[in-house]
């Protein structure tokens, strides 16, 4: 702030606080809707204020579900997107450190090709390529499976990018010292890189885990046995399902539900989110 | 470049076996199959495949379909970036003048960006639903008879306002740090010259923001022409009559439910050369850093 002006400062914390009731607006609206029950929708409008039945509507979902829409329990299918969440944040980072450790730390023939190869990735999102992507998982027979939700997904050229950035600011007075005191190329990945880069790592981890539970379109394809269904994709499903009865009231539970996990990892590690963010992208 | 190397041979190749296997397995052999098809013409049963050379291609520029899908996916874009980058620009100005309370409105303000698109589709458009939805009952004080089942701006202002929403807390957090990397010295000097806040904002602020504007303008277009398919698919299913089948939607319909795979493969090829192009872009000009 250059100058003291209360005029402007007042401006400020009023367009803030509009800014934050609009942000929250969606999500209040929907935890109201998620605490009565369906008939307070008859009288036209929702409710404003939240009703009495909150443990009633999120029990019943977390445990039973909404049977007419054929999705599982919503405990199910949570479940199941922490699977594909973790699965795609792990497999990332242990695929992309360890190119990046063969390509930061070595040379041989065709490096730049391998290095090509993964950077195109960059430039296809999934949704671009995504019939004859999904005609390559059903022939490997990886339809509703862990497998098929999370294997596609995990090759990424930003975060080899990520680690690359990483490995070229560590000095190589570290690799000298380790070669010379006898440490072979894995011991050095082992008891130096990886400890070196431990910040980094969990930043990524934690866009990565957001990146996965998000998915949507990829398990709305892959999955046609509930068993298998994602949270974010059984949503839809769900309300699909009920668009002719009105039972808003359990889809907008649904809908928290799905935005918890994810939310709760950002406000809880906000740094490391601020962090991962900026060094995807850059 | 690293002066101290390894010298194994076959390490390296070990350590990107999987890297490589997975790129190729689901990402070069699809979209080397989506050149492929874009070629080929099936027949109504799928028995019979033929070369057609570029017929798709020219199949799409003659369709009115396709054409109304790019610019309903232009008009999208533009809006979806537009919207979210001037709000959050608004709000990181207005933080970048907090002392104490910048990390708690930070707080506040970021947590959508972990939203799944989908889930902020439901989200909105549960608060637009015609019959019991909080907006339309506003709207129908002020004399506005909303219902994005039918008509067509109003299913196109869902969608944007459902995209833009998700989208602040990313393009904030960047204008918040592009903010903060302009030295102060600068806007005191301005000050001390008599220039006020808002003579200030545009002959110093915004000028000096322009490399973080380059990139977000990039970022935002990429989200709104591919990362917005759950949104899309969430609320409108590119309807009504086609109003909002932006183009990643129409590969996605085409393919799967239109069961047209010439022209799908098409379409995916064009959008991978639209993808390409916008990474280049980037890569240029971010390097550069658009500066005055």
């Amino acid at each position: 702030m250059i100058e003291n002006r209360p005029g402007l400062n007042l401006l400020a914390h009023l367009v803030l606080m509009l800014g934050v009731v609009i942000v929250a607006l969606p999500v209040w609206v929907a935890f109201v809707a998620s605490t009565h029950t369906a008939t307070d929708f008859m009288s036209g409008t929702i409710p404003l204020w939240p009703g009495p039945y909150l443990l009633e509507n999120y029990s019943r979902m977390l445990d039973a579900g909404v049977s007419t829409s054929g999705t599982p329990p919503v405990g199910t299918m949570m479940l199941n997107s922490l699977i594909m969440a973790l699965l795609i944040a792990c497999g990332k980072i242990a695929i992309s450190i360890t190119s990046a450790f063969a390509i930061v730390y070595f040379r041989f023939p065709f490096r730049n090709l391998a290095f090509w190869c993964i950077f195109i990735t960059l430039m296809l999102p999934v949704e671009v390529r995504i019939v004859p992507t999904f005609q390559v998982v059903a022939d490997l027979g990886m339809l509703n499976s862990y497998a098929g939700l999370s294997v596609p997904l995990i090759a990424s050229a930003t975060a080899t990018f990520l680690f690359r950035q990483v490995f070229l600011t560590i000095p190589d007075e570290l690799t000298e010292a380790a070669r010379i005191d006898g440490a072979g190329p894995m011991k050095f990945f082992r008891d130096i890189l990886i400890p070196l880069s431990r910040t980094n790592i969990a930043a990524l981890f934690v866009i990565l885990f957001i990146y996965g539970w998000n998915q949507y379109l990829w398990p709305l394809l892959i999955t046609t046995s509930s068993d298998y269904y994602t949270i974010v994709a059984g949503i839809k499903r769900m309300a699909d399902a009920v668009d002719g009865l009105p039972q808003w009231h359990l889809v907008m539970a649904t809908a928290m539900l799905a935005m918890i996990p994810p939310v709760a990892v950002v406000i809880g590690m906000q740094r490391l989110f601020v962090k991962g963010l900026v060094e995807t992208e850059k | 470049m690293k002066r101290t190397l390894f010298r194994n041979q076959l390490l390296p190749w070990l350590l990107l076996a999987p890297q490589l296997a997975i790129t190729f397995v689901f990402f070069l052999w699809p979209a080397a199959q989506a050149v492929r098809q874009s070629f080929l013409r099936e027949d109504a049963f799928g028995i019979n495949t033929s070369f057609v050379g570029l017929a798709n291609f020219k199949a799409l520029w003659s369709s009115p379909e396709y054409l109304n899908s790019l610019q309903v996916t232009v008009v999208f874009a533009v809006s979806v970036t537009v919207l979210s980058m001037g709000l959050s620009l608004l709000l990181a100005v207005a933080v970048d003048r907090m002392i104490r309370s910048t990390s708690l409105y930070t707080t506040l303000l970021v947590w959508p960006y972990a939203v799944a698109p989908a889930v902020a589709g439901i989200l909105w458009w549960f608060i637009f639903n015609p019959t019991i939805g909080v907006m339309p009952y506003f709207l129908d004080t002020i004399g506005y008879d909303w219902n994005h089942i039918s008509s067509k701006s109003d299913a196109m202002t869902l969608v944007v306002i459902a995209s833009a929403w998700k989208q602040i807390s990313y393009n904030f957090l960047f204008f918040v740090a592009g903010l903060q990397s302009i030295p102060a010295s600068l806007r005191e000097a301005a000050a001390i010259d008599g220039a006020g806040p808002v003579r200030r904002f545009f002959d110093i602020t915004l000028p000096l923001l322009s490399p973080t504007t380059f990139f977000l303008l990039v970022v935002n277009i990429v989200y709104a022409m591919f990362d917005t398919f759950g949104v899309i698919d969430a609320t409108t299913e590119g309807g009504p009559a086609q109003a909002t089948n932006i183009l990643v939607y129409k590969v996605y319909f085409d393919g799967f439910v239109g069961q047209n795979l010439g022209s799908s493969a098409a379409q995916s090829v064009i959008l991978m050369l639209i993808v390409i192009a916008l990474t280049v872009v980037q890569f240029r000009y971010v390097e550069k850093k658009v500066a005055y």
